[in-house]
């Protein structure tokens, strides 16, 4: 009886125009909150197995020694694909020329994720293959080929075999998970690898298991490995790879719930304004019925059930549009992006389900709570309220469930602290101003000459309840697309000058003292205009605060690998432009030579190092002492070089050092690097441009995916604020009917609203602005870590577009009322 | 005696003994009609009426009859089909919409049966709106003592829905009488009180008509009300007819 009743009354709330604007806006809050998670879970799909690239699998399990075939096993049991590899450092012979190389013996189903660029012969382009080479074959990196002048179809020697050249080697993507692979590749055949004998006791040997699989088997997977990991054994993912690749993907992540919460706040926000004439409404039906002799369990139900029926109907209306969104996002999205993006998990649906119940009785609760207590009086007198409520009471269910959202779709608590701060603040600040301002105007309207502008002034005022929620509104939707524009701009400005054009592709270690200005020379005729050449001294940390470090001293498997190698020590007068100082202070001037040093903030975490410090380095058999004066932040992606130690200029001159450098070498400027190797055979080249341009082509379609989530988020903000507007739309009709029975011409009218548009419009822009980079300064310095930068422009634009949009768009809602004869609109109410 | 009873004689220009040069009200071959094609529905035909300046008169007629219809036209809140309206012996009905608000605003008072006050405003702000829209200086002052007139004195500040509907009437009456309008339209401004309130109501509304010496043109289908009025005319089938009491 009571659902027939809940449904009946839901239908004709419908028809009257009441229930459309909530259920406009929970669709739309159901719609983004999926969408934008279907989207961002294919793309997090993608970027996984995008990531995998750079590995050539999901997962890898890396050691020193021959790894156990109980982890292939293991790994066989999750229905995983395996594959292993043997990496050494062997030198590549051809008659009187040699050459280290970087050794890399594959096993079959080599790479598990991406593929090899091979070329096969002088005439055709390299191919994208999925295989190894075969028995007695090799693959070799052009650079080797030139070292040791041989070509496609020639032989080289390794260690006691003899190898004929097959392929030249264009594109690997594993090469970027090893920053130091000094030496040119040479792939071959893993069955080939004990005929040469080169893998002896004591020889320094990289030995992995490459998984993949479905990323749930490769989680199991992970988590039951690393117990029974051996000592100088290690696993990897995407994310600890590389450091440049997981500070990237980090950021994309950090952006992508951005662009989630805000979806979330903005539907919030609108379903709390358009619920109003629900409500009320809904407290007149409820007194009849208890006039009728409704019980208070039976209106209770009846709401519940309505309740209920509205969250069903927008969850599954809102996925539906949240899909077919994402699908025509993913077309363009897919087409931009060569290939296209995996299916969606249905986690989204489940998702939007769930928010939908949630959003909606958070809402409706504390109504449902004062309308099953709504006296019967209110049928007579609608002075009677129902018993009231304290209106914190009303709002903490929807608080909390936004907190909620926002901490699960933030994943870290600093983000969602940050953002839900925001929330607060820009409530609070939204709040306080527009009561100020009411009240300020207010004042001013009764000076005003000018009636209509004095009217809309005075409205301000006059509802100040429906004020301060439509500047809460509007500021939360203006600081979130401010929020979105300031931090896109600022991500999309770090990614471009962390990874320019011209970002060094080549780096070139081993330079004599006395070879510099050569270095120098050749990198200035390549069209380098002030090269950088920095020191390069390698010492061993023995101790900290005169205590003796060993492996032993740490728990942690990487903690005692980085104590038991030797560290790149490195002297500057100025910190790089790209580390930032998080503690202590660069060194002045006048502190050359000091027993200085400054470190980078990962290595002191993992070595427990503090500010003030000493640490003690065993440098070519002699000992120094610095002291930690600083801890610095150093952005791996910017591809620069960059050292863990550095000290004052001076400090190290007694030692012996090596030199290195970072440059861009342009295409075409390869014979000329040839030529300066032939006269500096000293000279070990690490070329990263492969690297790189892995590195610059996951960033360029991260920015397209964001460019994408965030066009969807401005969307669904500009429908909110027009949602905003509707839900108050009868008020202002019914208003603008009455001043012009009462003599106001339409133009007075329309003026009295805009004028009071134009002031929320401006108090909200107002406050969104501050809000907005305050944020945008915390997340920043703090979470993105990236500089910051107050963008006037963008604020001033803000102000202007609220103070003209705003009144613009309110005009635009009730415009066609405004020429309607007052008798019509008189009757409509 | 009831209405029905009232002797009616269609369509006849109606015309009082006193005043008859100076119109308050000239309505002429009024009409108007809703809906298209075969679903149009004629509400008023070619109707006439002429009021006098400071003469008090009653329309009368069943519900649906067009008596709201007729007011709406007679102070240009709408359009007429066809015919005209002139007010104080200019033009009106063939004006602006925002000409019509203008002289709405100086001339004219309105009392509605759903009082039609606005809800963000207390009772003052309500009574000083048609006042501020005028630009009046002594906005404040003038409500202020119109409200103390009609009883309200201590509920300046209150807002519509903390008063009782016979209140709030009285708020709207006030809101009609502050600028001191020419004419005062009334429609049904009984219709939603109880009998009692009802009454004091309209003494109130008499009273200050009379100090005021504001024409009167008030639609009612209450009969007592309507014979305290000068003139009491029948609506019926869309013509006016005259209603004076045989």
């Amino acid at each position: 009886m009571s659902f027939k009743l809940a449904w009946q009354q839901l239908f004709s709330q419908y028809k009257s125009g009441y229930l459309r604007v909530l259920v406009f806006a929970l669709v739309l809050a159901v719609t983004s909150i999926t969408a934008v998670n279907f989207f961002t879970n294919r793309i997090a799909l993608y970027l996984n197995s995008e990531g995998g690239l750079l590995l050539g699998g999901d997962l890898v399990v890396l050691s020193d020694h021959a790894l156990s075939s109980s982890y292939n096993a293991l790994a066989k049991q999750y229905s995983l694909q395996t594959s292993t590899t043997v990496e050494f450092s062997s030198m590549a012979i051809n008659g009187e020329k040699n050459q280290l190389a970087e050794v890399k013996a594959l096993s079959k189903g080599f790479p598990l994720r991406g593929d090899l660029g091979v070329q096969f012969s002088l005439e055709k382009p390299a191919q994208s293959i999925q295989k190894i080479p075969n028995k007695g074959e090799v693959w070799i990196e052009p650079r080797l080929a030139n070292a040791i002048n041989v070509q496609l179809g020639d032989g080289l020697e390794l260690g006691a075999s003899r190898f004929k050249i097959t392929g030249i080697l264009a594109r690997e993507p594993s090469r970027g998970g090893d920053m130091f692979s000094f030496a040119p590749r040479l792939m071959m055949n893993s069955a080939d690898v004990a005929a040469t004998e080169l893998l002896q006791f004591g020889s320094r040997v990289k030995y992995q298991l490459l998984v993949a699989g479905e990323p749930k088997n490769v989680q199991q997977f992970s988590d039951n490995i690393t117990p029974q990991l051996q000592r100088g054994e290690r696993v990897q993912d995407v994310k600890n790879a590389r450091p440049e690749i997981k500070s990237a993907l980090d950021k994309a992540e950090t952006f992508l719930g951005l662009s989630a919460m805000v979806s979330v706040v903005l539907s919030v926000v609108a379903m709390l304004l358009a619920s109003a004439p629900f409500v009320a409404r809904s407290l007149e039906t409820a007194a009849l019925l208890r006039c009728f002799g409704a019980s208070k369990a039976t209106i209770k139900n009846i709401m519940l059930q309505q309740a209920a029926l509205l969250a069903l109907i927008g969850g599954v209306l809102g996925c539906a549009l949240g899909f077919l969104v994402q699908t025509i996002l993913a077309y363009f999205a897919g087409r931009l992006f060569l290939e296209s993006l995996p299916a969606p998990n249905y986690l989204p649906v489940l998702i939007g389900m769930v928010t939908s119940f949630a959003i909606l009785f958070s809402i409706m609760w504390p109504h449902i709570q004062a309308i099953k207590n709504v006296p019967t009086m209110r049928i007579l007198r609608s002075d009677v309220e129902a018993k009231p409520s304290k209106i914190w009471m009303n709002y903490l269910p929807v608080a909390l469930v936004i907190a909620t959202l926002i901490l699960w779709l933030a994943k870290t608590l600093q983000l969602a602290g940050a953002f839900l701060v925001g929330v607060f603040s820009i409530c609070l600040l939204a709040g306080l101003l527009a009561y100020a301002m009411s009240n300020a105007l207010f004042k001013i309207s009764q000076k005003t000459s000018n009636n209509s502008v004095s009217l809309g002034l005075a409205n301000l005022k006059r509802r100040l309840g429906l004020t301060v929620a439509q500047i809460i509104g509007f500021s939360l939707g203006v600081m979130v697309l401010m929020l979105l524009l300031m931090t896109k701009n600022d991500l999309m400005q770090s990614w471009q000058s962390s990874l320019p054009v011209d970002a060094p592709n080549r780096f070139i270690i081993n330079i004599q003292p006395a070879q510099v200005p050569q270095v120098k020379d050749f990198i200035k005729n390549i069209g380098v205009q002030s090269p950088q050449v920095f020191a390069m001294i390698r010492g061993r940390l023995i101790a900290k605060n005169s205590q003796i470090l060993t492996a032993d001293s740490f728990e942690n498997e990487r903690s005692k690998r980085l104590v038991a190698r030797e560290f790149n020590l490195s002297s500057a007068t100025v910190m790089q432009a790209d580390n930032k100082l998080l503690q202590g202070r660069w060194w002045r001037a006048d502190e050359a030579g000091a027993p200085l040093l400054s470190l980078e903030e990962d290595i002191a975490k993992a070595l427990d190092i503090k500010l003030g410090d000493t640490l003690t380095y065993d440098i070519a058999g002699s000992k120094i002492t610095l002291t930690v004066s600083s801890i610095r932040k150093v952005e791996w992606d910017s591809m620069r070089a960059n050292f863990f130690a550095v000290t004052p200029p001076n400090t190290l001159t007694t030692f012996p050092a090596s030199y290195m450098t970072a440059f861009y070498l342009p295409k075409n400027q390869d014979n000329a690097l040839n030529l300066l190797l032939q006269k500096f055979p000293n000279f070990t080249v690490i070329d990263v441009a492969s690297l790189m341009n892995q590195v610059r082509e996951i960033m360029q379609k991260m920015s397209l995916a964001i460019g994408f989530v965030f066009t969807f988020c401005i969307i669904a903000g500009l429908v909110v604020l027009y949602a905003a507007l509707v839900a108050t739309r009868e008020v202002r009709i019914k208003e603008s009917a009455m001043l012009r029975v009462l003599g106001a011409s339409r133009r007075q009218a329309a003026l009295a609203m805009l004028t009071e548009f134009a002031c929320i419009g401006a108090v909200a822009a107002t406050v969104a602005i501050i809000v907005a980079s305050s944020l945008a300064y915390y997340l920043s310095y703090f979470v993105l870590d990236i500089p910051y930068q107050f963008n006037v422009s963008l604020a001033l634009s803000a102000l202007l577009a609220a103070i003209i949009l705003v009144p613009l768009a309110a005009w635009w809602a009730i415009r066609a009322y405004l020429n309607v004869p007052p008798k019509q609109l008189l009757n409509s109410i | 005696m009831l209405l029905s009873e009232v002797n009616l004689k269609p369509n006849i220009q109606l015309r009082p003994n006193k005043l008859t040069h100076n119109s308050a009200i000239l309505a002429t071959n009024l009409a108007k009609s809703v809906g298209e094609g075969d679903s149009t529905i004629e509400i008023l035909r070619n109707l006439n009426l002429d009021v006098a300046q400071g003469e008090s008169v009653a329309i009368v007629g069943s519900s649906g009859s067009g008596k709201s219809t007729l007011l709406s036209l007679l102070a240009g809140l709408d359009n007429p089909t066809s015919g005209s309206v002139t007010v104080e012996g200019s033009q009106f009905s063939s004006l602006s919409e925002d000409a019509r608000a203008e002289v709405r605003g100086k001339r004219m008072g309105f009392v509605f049966q759903s009082f039609q006050l606005l809800g963000t405003m207390t009772a003052l702000e309500n009574v000083m709106l048609p006042l501020q829209l005028a630009i009046r200086a002594d906005a404040e002052l003038v409500a202020i003592a119109t409200l103390e007139k009609v009883g309200l004195g201590e509920r300046l500040t209150h807002y519509p829905k903390q008063l009782s509907g016979g209140e709030q009437q009285r708020v709207a009456i006030a809101r009609a009488f502050a600028p001191q309008p020419a004419i005062l339209f009334a429609d049904e401004p009984t219709g939603n009180l109880d009998i009692a309130t009802g009454e004091r109501i309209i003494d109130l509304l008499f009273s200050l008509n009379k100090a005021s010496n504001s024409t009167l043109i008030l639609v009612t289908h209450d009969e007592k009300l309507a014979q305290r009025c000068e003139r009491v005319l029948t609506l019926l089938n869309g013509q006016l007819s005259n209603g004076q009491l045989v």
